[in-house]
C-alpha cells in the first residue's frame, strides 16, 4: 500500500484526510491518497503564473526533448510514487485493479501516452499549423508567409478535472506543458496513477517540479478547480456539457455518441464492414467516447443488428490480468445495475429490441464490481429513445434511419464514421456543425489520427492569436526576420 | 492518572447535585414554567422524588422535541421565580419557516463570561477591538459576543450574515447570488478591518477564508490586518481543514479558538491543541449547565470513546430545563480531560454527514 500525497507545485503536502484506492475485486487498498481541501488550490494559484515562468526559462524544443525522455520513462521505468516507487507493470496492475479496466489494456493505454510523448515535436507542429515554436515562445513573431503574428497565452497554467473511468483521455493534457504552460491536476478518486506517474517522469526528464499541482479529492475539489483556473479541461455527462455551454474558460469533454453511418450507396454490401464495426464498438472495452454507440442505415437494419449480436454478444466477463479480457468492469457501487435497468427500460419502447438477449444474460453482478456484456439493440425509427444513448461498455442501438434525415437525427457526434462514395452526402456531412470528427470511407470510429485536433484545438484553446505591430527593425532584431 | 481520576468523579458528583437542583427547580410549582408542570401533571411519575443523579435524567425522560420550541408560545417557558422579567427570545441557526426559540435571561452572559477565562490576553487583548462577521439578528451569538467582549473591556463591530438566505440560495442553486452575498458580507468586514483597529475576529470558517483571501489579494494578511486571535464556528471543521486554517491563514501566529455552540446549549470550549491531536478539535459542554453525549442513534446508548454517535444535549439552567435533545449533530466520542474532566465530543459535523450531502453554505 502506497501513501500517495497531494502536490502544490511539485512539492509533496501530507493532507490529513486521505481517501482508499481499492482493488476493484479483492478489495485491498492499493494505496492512500491524500484529499486536498479547496482554499489551498485557492491559495497556490496566487503562484500560478510562477509555473509558467519556469517553464519559459526552458526553450520548448528542450522541452519537447524533455517529453520524449519522459515518455520513455513513463513506459520502462521504475519511478517515484509517494512513500514508494512503481514499476511499469505495477502501473498497469494498479490502474487495472482500481479502474477495471483490463491490465493488457492499461498496458496499450500506456503504448499510447508514450506515443504522444515520443511524437511531440510532430504534434506540436500539427497542433500549431506549422507554426514557428519561437513564435509561441516569444508570442511574437513573422509566419513563413511573411506576416507578423502573436499567440498569447490566455492562462499560466491548464486546469485539468479528470474523471475515474477512462485512462485514454490522458493525451489530452500531454502537449500544455511543451507549450510552456504549468499543469493543474484533478485526478478522478479511481485513477490518481496517470497523473502521478507522468509527474514523476516528467520532473526526472528535467521539468521544473514547480510546474505542476495535483489536488486529488471530492466534487468540490473540482469545482474549485474550474473556477480558479483560466483555462480548464473537464470530463462530464451531458448536463456538464450544458452546464458550461459558452464558457469560453471551459472546455467539456462530454459522451461521444460516435456513430458509424451507412451510405445508401454501399449498405447492401454492409456484410463488408462487419469487422469495422464490431472494433468500434468493442476495442478497448467499448468504454471510451470515440467507441461506436450507433450504427445507423436505411435498410438491412435488423441483419446488421444480428449480425453483429452474433460477433460481440457472446463476449464472456474474464479475469482482468487475462490477456484476452476485453470488458471492463464497472467498480462504483450500483452503477452497472442502474444503468442496465435503464437499457431495460427503454427496451419496452415499441420498436427498440433486444438482439443480444439470445446470448445470455447482460448484466454479471460480483461482490465488489459489476459487469455488462456487449449489448446491440435494434430501433426501427430514430425517434425512439434507445436510437442515440451511450453507456460505458460495449453498446450499440442500430438504428434504421432514411438517409436524407441521419444528419439532422444523429444530434450531438464526436466522431461519425460515413461509410459512402456518394461525394453529395459526403458534402453536407462535412458541413454539418454537430459532428466533431469525420471520417468518410471505410474508417472505425477508434481510429486516431494523433496529429489531428480532437474536440477543438488545444492551442486555440490556451493561446489567443492577435494582431501585433511593430517597427520592421525591432521585429527583425527580436525574430531575426 | 488518578488525579484525572479524582476530578472525573468530583465533576460527576457536581453534575449530580446540579441536575438534582434543576429539576426540583423547574417541577416545583414555586419556581417552575408552565410547560414542565402540564409536562409532569399527564405523567405517573415525579421527577422530583424520582431523580437522584443525572444518569436518571437520561433513564427516565424521553427526547425533548424541538417542535415544543416551534409550535408553543414563548411564556411556556418562563419558570415562576422569573415571572414578570422582561425576557429574550432567541432563535436558532439558519432553517426556514418557524424557527426554533428559547427564552432567556441571563443565561448567555454566564456561559460567556466564564468562556472568557479561556482567552489568553496575548491573542484576545483586553480593553480593545472586536469584530463579528457571522449571524446576528434574533440569534443569542450576537448579545453573546458582545457580552464577551464587554467582559474583557473591549468593544465589538457588526457585520451581518444571514444563514436563512443563504441556505435557500444553495438550495435553489443560486449560486452565483450565495456568491455575491458573501462577497458583500466580506467586503462590508474588510472595510471595518481597514478603517479600525481589530485584534479578534469572530466568524465562521468558510468566511475566515473569504475573508483572509481579500486580504492577501490586496497585499495584507489577517495578521497584517492586525487580527490576533479568531473565534471560528458554525460549520464543519474537519482536521484537514483546521490545519489549514491554522497554518495558512493564520499562518500559526494568529491564536484560533474553535467554538460549537448554538441556543439552546450555550458555549461548549475546545481541548487545546497538541500535536497528538492532529488537528482534530474537541469539545466539552459548558458542564454542569449543559451536557453533550454521543450516542448511538438506533439504541440511544452512548458509543465507546472513539467511535462516531448523534449527539445529545441536556440543558439544565435554572432558565431552562431541555433533557436528551438530539442535535442534528454527529461527533466522535472522546474521553475527559483534566481541564475538562468529562466526554467531549470531536469532529463534529452534520447528522448523516456521510450518507447525504448538507447545504451548509457559508454558516
Amino acid at each position: 500500500m502506497i501513501n500517495i500525497p497531494v502536490l502544490r507545485w511539485g512539492e509533496p503536502y501530507e493532507s490529513l484526510d486521505t481517501d482508499e484506492v481499492i482493488h476493484h475485486r479483492t478489495g485491498e487498498v492499493l494505496a492512500k491518497v491524500g484529499q486536498a481541501n479547496p482554499g489551498l488550490l485557492a491559495r497556490d494559484m496566487r503562484k500560478a503564473k510562477l509555473a509558467r515562468e519556469a517553464l519559459r526559462e526552458i526553450p520548448i524544443k528542450d522541452l519537447v526533448e524533455m517529453m520524449k525522455k519522459a515518455g520513455d520513462l513513463y513506459l520502462n521505468a521504475t519511478l517515484p510514487l509517494g512513500d514508494g516507487e512503481q514499476s511499469p507493470n505495477d502501473f498497469a496492475r494498479q490502474q487495472s485493479a482500481s479502474t477495471g479496466l483490463p491490465e493488457h489494456m492499461c498496458k496499450f493505454n500506456m503504448e499510447k501516452n508514450h506515443f504522444v510523448l515520443n511524437n511531440m515535436d510532430q504534434i506540436l507542429d500539427a497542433l500549431t499549423r506549422g507554426l514557428d515554436i519561437d513564435i509561441l515562445q516569444r508570442g511574437f513573431g513573422v509566419e513563413e508567409r511573411g506576416v507578423p503574428v502573436s499567440y498569447q497565452a490566455q492562462s499560466p497554467v491548464l486546469g485539468m478535472v479528470l474523471p475515474s473511468n477512462s485512462p485514454g483521455v490522458h493525451t489530452l493534457w500531454m502537449p500544455v506543458i511543451p507549450m510552456q504552460i504549468g499543469l493543474v491536476l484533478k485526478p478522478g478518486p479511481q485513477e490518481p496513477w496517470t497523473p502521478y506517474r507522468m509527474f514523476a517522469a516528467f520532473t526526472e526528464a528535467g521539468v521544473p517540479r514547480q510546474c505542476m499541482s495535483i489536488y486529488p479529492g471530492g466534487g468540490d475539489m473540482g469545482a474549485e478547480t474550474v473556477a480558479r483556473c483560466g483555462r480548464v479541461m473537464i470530463f462530464g455527462s451531458t448536463q456538464t456539457v450544458k452546464q458550461y455551454s459558452g464558457n469560453e474558460q471551459v472546455q467539456v469533454h462530454g459522451p461521444g455518441y460516435s456513430k458509424i453511418l451507412l451510405g445508401d450507396d454501399v449498405v447492401d454490401q454492409w456484410e463488408d464492414h462487419l469487422d469495422l464495426m464490431a472494433d468500434s464498438i468493442y476495442k478497448n472495452s467499448g468504454r471510451g467516447c470515440i467507441n461506436c454507440s450507433g450504427v445507423w442505415a436505411s435498410r438491412h437494419t435488423e441483419e446488421i443488428a444480428e449480425a453483429l449480436a452474433e460477433r460481440v454478444g457472446r463476449y464472456e466477463v474474464k479475469d482482468p490480468t487475462d490477456p484476452e479480457a476485453g470488458l471492463a468492469a464497472f467498480t462504483v457501487p450500483g452503477q452497472a445495475e442502474a444503468v442496465w435497468g435503464m437499457i431495460e427500460e427503454g427496451c419496452e419502447e415499441n420498436g427498440t429490441t433486444h438482439v443480444t438477449e439470445k446470448h445470455g444474460p447482460r448484466l454479471e453482478q460480483m461482490e465488489r464490481c459489476d459487469y455488462i456484456r456487449p449489448t446491440i439493440l435494434h430501433c426501427d425509427s430514430p425517434d425512439l429513445k434507445m436510437a442515440n444513448t451511450e453507456y460505458m461498455f460495449p453498446f450499440t442501438s442500430v438504428v434504421k434511419c432514411p438517409q436524407e434525415k441521419m444528419i439532422e437525427k444523429i444530434g450531438g457526434t464526436l466522431v461519425a464514421s460515413a461509410i459512402t462514395n456518394d461525394e453529395a452526402w459526403a458534402a453536407q456531412l462535412t458541413d454539418a456543425t454537430n459532428i466533431d470528427r469525420l471520417n468518410i470511407g471505410p474508417l472505425p470510429t477508434i481510429a486516431l489520427n494523433w496529429l489531428q485536433p480532437h474536440e477543438g484545438s488545444i492551442v486555440d484553446f490556451l493561446f489567443r492569436t492577435r494582431a501585433y505591430q511593430t517597427p520592421d527593425e525591432r521585429l527583425k532584431a527580436r525574430c531575426g526576420k | 492518572m488518578a488525579e484525572l481520576d479524582q476530578k472525573i468523579q468530583e465533576a460527576r458528583a457536581q453534575l449530580d447535585a446540579h441536575a438534582l437542583e434543576i429539576v426540583k427547580w423547574h417541577f416545583s410549582p414555586e419556581t417552575g414554567c408552565p410547560f414542565w408542570l402540564d409536562w409532569v401533571s399527564k405523567t405517573d411519575w415525579n421527577p422530583v422524588q424520582e431523580i437522584t443523579c443525572f444518569n436518571d435524567i437520561i433513564e427516565k425522560f424521553p427526547h425533548f422535541e424541538d417542535e415544543w420550541l416551534r409550535d408553543l408560545q414563548p411564556e411556556v417557558w418562563v419558570p415562576n421565580e422569573f415571572k414578570g422579567q422582561p425576557f429574550n427570545i432567541f432563535e436558532t441557526g439558519g432553517t426556514t419557516g418557524m424557527p426554533k426559540q428559547r427564552i432567556g435571561w441571563n443565561d448567555y452572559k454566564v456561559d460567556y463570561s466564564e468562556f472568557s477565562d479561556s482567552l489568553n490576553d496575548e491573542e484576545f487583548p483586553r480593553n480593545h477591538y472586536w469584530l463579528m462577521v457571522g449571524p446576528t439578528g434574533p440569534r443569542r451569538l450576537r448579545l453573546s459576543i458582545e457580552h464577551l467582549a464587554n467582559v474583557r473591556g473591549c468593544s465589538c463591530y457588526f457585520v451581518d450574515l444571514d444563514p436563512r438566505w443563504v441556505k435557500r440560495l444553495i438550495g435553489e442553486k443560486q449560486f452565483d447570488q450565495a456568491k455575491a452575498y458573501m462577497e458583500h458580507v466580506v467586503d462590508q468586514a474588510t472595510t471595518i478591518m481597514k478603517h479600525r483597529e481589530v485584534s479578534a475576529l469572530f466568524t465562521t470558517p468558510k468566511l475566515l477564508e473569504s475573508i483572509a483571501e481579500r486580504l492577501e489579494n490586496e497585499g495584507s494578511s489577517l495578521y497584517e490586518a492586525g487580527i490576533r486571535g479568531v473565534f471560528c464556528g458554525g460549520t464543519t471543521m474537519d482536521p484537514q481543514y483546521t490545519r489549514f486554517l491554522v497554518e495558512e491563514l493564520l499562518e500559526n501566529k494568529i491564536g484560533f479558538k474553535p467554538t460549537y455552540g448554538n441556543t439552546l446549549m450555550g458555549l461548549a470550549k475546545h481541548k487545546p491543541f497538541t500535536p497528538e491531536d492532529k488537528f482534530s478539535i474537541t469539545y466539552h459542554a459548558p458542564q454542569p449547565r449543559a451536557v453533550l453525549r454521543v450516542v448511538n442513534p438506533d439504541t440511544d446508548d452512548l458509543v465507546e470513546y472513539e467511535e462516531w454517535g448523534r449527539v445529545e444535549l441536556t440543558t439544565l439552567t435554572r432558565e431552562f430545563f431541555m433533557p436528551r435533545f438530539l442535535e442534528r449533530d454527529e461527533a466522535i466520542r472522546r474521553p475527559p480531560i483534566e481541564l475538562y474532566p468529562w466526554d467531549g465530543v470531536a469532529e463534529v459535523r452534520p447528522f448523516g454527514a456521510m450518507q447525504k450531502k448538507i447545504v451548509e453554505g457559508v454558516y
